[in-house]
């Protein structure tokens, strides 16, 4: 990208947002970055000072070069989901250009600041990379090609409407004329750009390119090793740091002697990060890291050393049934028809903490000078680590740039929480001028993430005599990540997001059943142990507990788990869409081999619908062969069915990590869990055959990277209680020896 | 001081003789492809060729690799990603993020040399990098891609090709 313009940010007494929560026990960073009254398509006076290298920018989101290459702008992050690809082939349909001569670039948070936010939302988590940019995308393609367009006919002197273009190609047919994108760009990008109000996009059922299977734009250089990955920057003059935290979380450092590694090679040189962390800085990564093991460190372990898994569990356990709880949804009197009904149903469920565990440790390069601090880095969020390397560099907000790379995996960790970023800083600024390449170890990684919230259920239920569902009680006890993270959303225990998924209204994460008397509580139970967004957040817990209890609840009626679910959703067709897709394609109720057996589950996140079938044995030595899953996705418009596949092939084997092996256990205050031989992953013999149905039914925009992870978990504890008559209730499998 | 060829280049390098070969590879010598990701020999992102063995070279010591053996690392697996394995990775789209996949392809193109059709057991007991995006259904189909690709030219692609300096 080119270098930021200069412009300073509009007068901070705009609206402001938060940008990014950096951090460190639950402190919220807002730094009040403008929000854009109107997307920029690109027009004026701020297009001519910042013009593209070797092409020409058209708008915002479109760069065309001479040879008629065309550059997409893509501000949201790519971490393996495929929201480049499917976002370039969204302004690329409207834009009308050919997809084989399509690249991408990432233009940089400072450069949109400076262009009024230019290029919107650069956050990347919740799912919403697509769903949330792609009518103002498309809008920037559509743009684009209007202006290509109208130079065209102002070019030949001819009516705008007798033009035609397909592949980049301008046709004036009466004239057989023709010209290419490549040709008219300087000219176009000279016009004012069409007023947002009257651009029309397509109707998404002409779509050519936004809507098929089109190659990822980013595999070849996945293939030959030539990505450059954060991790792998290297700049003149640069140095790496290796970091060690306080083990237990809220310790504190106290001292460390840098004269026991001052003759170790690399010239290393200890310094204080921040009140609980110390980095050795040296020429190479690896010389770091092992002065960085000879260093002698003291650290204040703080009250945290107290706690352990059994403390966190007891405290956990006594919220089930505390006398005052968080009622999100108090529909009719589920106590009293549930104390009433014929058959009572009752299960007491939990999940541990889960580390993200991305392939790339977390690391960061921060480069600082008085006059300018800047940072190459994996982020989810490219505008919270502006945010954040602006409040740790003190320098203002213009005098900062964030270089982003491709992600070696996000999943959550580098979204909102930015404290590599930080750490980089905090190191970089005691080396004015000196690129410093911060990696954390993996036993660093895995020891000090922001942990998926550890939670427990009690689900409660009453049956009348027909075996008919009069009654539903689910109350979750565990931690708060919004305490933990944003606090101002989880005031007075009233933390609706622990609850995703039972909600009550459409759209986003609601509960598919309607049942006539129901009560959905949260007890906010926290904890020492920071949390974070972990991909799927909190569907993958509340799910595996509704679908679960759902399925003993159908037993206990006597009833098929599809057909009484079906009885709980005739108010929820999409819900109960996707449920009947992926039962027809799994052909739930027909014969199975002997010693298969299946389970079902259905669940909403992220604006879009799941279910999932699971094929299981279990031996007769206890151990599970998860065979075949059916999974099934309504995202609304499927702009890519093929990465959404892929997408829910990842969330299967990311599921079933967590289902097998997935926990960080609690031991005097910190994680025990320190690599892969302690925090196993699946890896690809355990992995099923996966068959994933896409019912798009193209009336709203939904999610893909995380709404399918919740249906994993369940589908197969149903299965697994189908072939042993036993439901399991607790994870991981690892403790019952079936892995 | 160890004398390294990787990707047929002779490379002369200042470093502690207990240097993992992974850390050289990436810092001494500047080939990033190959990837840090566990540092104890778990998650295979580190995985290189050794004289046509697959390798996890984050604890392989550099003085445990002599002037004579011949190191290949993603970067030089092929000219222009023309190695079965990549093409059939490419074919099927099998990366997500891609971190793990360097080592995904040096494990199926060992494979590959060895049993060059490989059965599902086979693909099970030799492909044990962990992917956290999961892309395993596509390595699995890719790998058998590759195989009737008539990989027999993998043995070739491992000495052709001159990698990246340093």
């Amino acid at each position: 990208m080119t270098t930021a313009s200069g412009k300073k940010p509009a007068s901070p007494s705009r609206r402001r947002f938060i940008v990014g929560s950096a951090t460190v026990a639950g402190g919220g960073l807002a730094l009040g970055l403008p929000l854009p009254f109107a997307i920029d398509l690109g027009t004026g006076p701020v297009r001519a000072a910042t013009p593209a290298v070797d092409g020409v920018e058209v708008t915002a989101w479109v760069v065309i070069k001479p040879d008629d290459r065309c550059v997409i702008r893509i501000a949201r992050s790519e971490m393996g989901q495929g929201t480049m690809t499917g976002l370039a082939q969204l302004v690329v349909e409207e834009l009308e250009c050919d997809w084989a001569k399509v690249s991408t670039e990432f233009p940089t948070p400072g450069e949109s600041l400076a262009r009024k936010r230019a290029w919107g939302e650069f956050g990347t988590g919740g799912s919403r990379g697509i769903r949330t940019s792609q009518e103002y995308v498309r809008k920037g393609g559509a743009a684009a090609r209007m202006m290509l367009l109208q130079a065209t006919a102002d070019e030949w002197k001819v009516p705008v409407a007798e033009l035609t273009v397909a592949n980049g190609v301008i046709t004036h047919a009466a004239s057989k004329r023709t010209t290419s994108y490549g040709k008219v760009a300087a000219a176009a990008a000279k016009l004012p750009a069409p007023d947002p109000a009257s651009i029309k996009l397509k109707d998404p059922k002409d779509w050519k390119i936004a809507g098929k299977s089109m190659k990822r734009l980013d595999t070849a250089i996945k293939l030959d090793g030539s990505l450059v990955y954060a991790i792998d920057v290297k700049l003149p003059g640069m140095r790496c740091a290796a970091i060690k935290s306080c083990p237990v979380f809220g310790g504190k450092l106290v001292s460390f002697d840098e004269s026991k590694i001052a003759s170790r090679p690399g010239s290393p040189k200890a310094v204080k990060v921040d009140d609980a962390t110390v980095a050795v800085v040296a020429d190479t990564w690896w010389r770091a890291k092992t002065a960085l093991e000879g260093l002698p460190v003291v650290w204040d372990e703080g009250s945290g050393v107290s706690q352990s898994s059994a403390t966190i569990a007891a405290h956990l356990k006594e919220g089930l049934t505390a006398p005052v709880a968080y009622g999100m949804r108090q529909e009719g009197d589920a106590l009293k028809a549930i104390a009433s009904a014929a058959k009572r149903v009752e299960a007491v469920y939990s999940t541990p903490f889960l580390a993200h565990a991305t392939m790339e440790p977390m690391n960061c390069t921060a480069k600082i000078t008085p006059e300018r601090a800047e940072v190459w880095v994996a982020t989810q969020n490219g505008e919270a680590s502006l945010a954040t390397l602006s409040e740790a560099s003190g320098l203002p907000l213009e005098k900062c740039e964030v270089y982003k790379h491709i992600l070696g995996g996000g999943f959550g960790r580098r979204g909102g929480a930015q404290d590599y970023v930080r750490q980089a800083v905090d190191i970089a600024k005691q080396f004015p001028g000196v690129p410093i390449k911060m990696i954390w170890s993996r036993e660093e990684d895995m020891t000090h993430d922001f942990y998926r919230p550890i939670s427990q259920c009690r689900a409660e239920a009453g049956l009348d005599e027909n075996g008919k569902l009069v009654g539903l009680h689910v109350r979750v006890s565990g931690q708060s990540i919004n305490a933990f993270l944003n606090q101002a959303a989880a005031k007075d225990g009233k933390d609706d997001r622990q609850l995703q998924g039972y909600y009550a209204a459409p759209g986003d994460a609601q509960l598919g059943y309607s049942v006539p008397n129901l009560l959905i509580e949260y007890a906010m139970r926290n904890t020492h142990v920071p949390v974070g967004p972990w991909r799927g957040v909190n569907t993958n817990q509340n799910g595996l507990y509704m679908e679960c209890f759902i399925d003993e609840v159908a037993r206990a009626a006597g009833a098929d788990p599809v057909a009484f679910r079906r009885t709980l959703m005739q108010n929820h067709p999409k819900h109960l869409g996707v449920l009947n897709a992926v039962a027809a394609k799994a052909d739930w109720g027909k014969p199975l081999p002997a010693g298969v057996h299946r389970g079902v589950a259905q669940f909403m996140g992220y604006g879009s619908y799941s279910a999932a079938v699971a094929e299981v044995s279990v031996n007769d030595k206890g151990k599970l062969k998860v065979h075949r899953m059916v999974l099934g996705v309504n995202c609304g418009h499927a702009v890519n069915p093929d990465q959404i596949a892929a997408q829910v092939e990842g969330s299967v084997a990311y599921g079933l990590s967590a289902t097998f092996y997935g926990e960080c256990t609690v031991e005097k205050g910190r994680i025990a869990e320190t690599n892969f031989h302690t925090y196993e992953i699946l890896r690809l013999k355990d992995m099923p055959k996966i068959e994933t149905v896409v019912v798009p039914t193209n009336d709203f925009w939904g999610g893909v990277g995380e709404p399918t992870i919740c249906v994993v978990a369940p589908a197969v504890l149903n299965a697994i209680a189908s072939a042993t008559g036993k439901p399991v209730r607790t994870l991981p499998l690892k403790h019952m020896q079936m892995v | 001081m160890a004398t390294l060829n990787i990707n047929g280049k002779v490379h002369e390098v200042v470093v502690e003789a207990d240097t993992p070969l992974l850390w050289v590879i990436r810092e001494q010598v500047g080939l990033t492809g190959t990837k840090y990701g566990c540092g104890v020999a778990q998650c295979g992102a580190c995985s290189v060729h050794i004289n046509g063995e697959v390798q996890r070279s984050c604890v392989m010591p550099v003085s445990a690799v002599g002037a004579n053996d011949r190191i290949v690392t993603i970067e030089g697996l092929s000219a222009n990603a023309s190695h079965p394995v990549q093409q059939a990775w490419a074919a099927l789209d099998v990366p997500q993020c891609g971190y793990c996949q360097s080592g995904q392809i040096m494990a199926a193109a060992a494979l590959l040399r060895k049993k060059p059709n490989p059965t599902d057991g086979e693909i099970d007991e030799a492909m044990t990098n962990i992917c956290r995006c999961g892309t395993y259904q596509r390595i699995r189909a890719a790998v058998h891609m590759a195989a009737g690709n008539k990989v027999a030219a993998a043995g070739k692609a491992q000495t052709a090709t001159p990698g990246g300096g340093s």
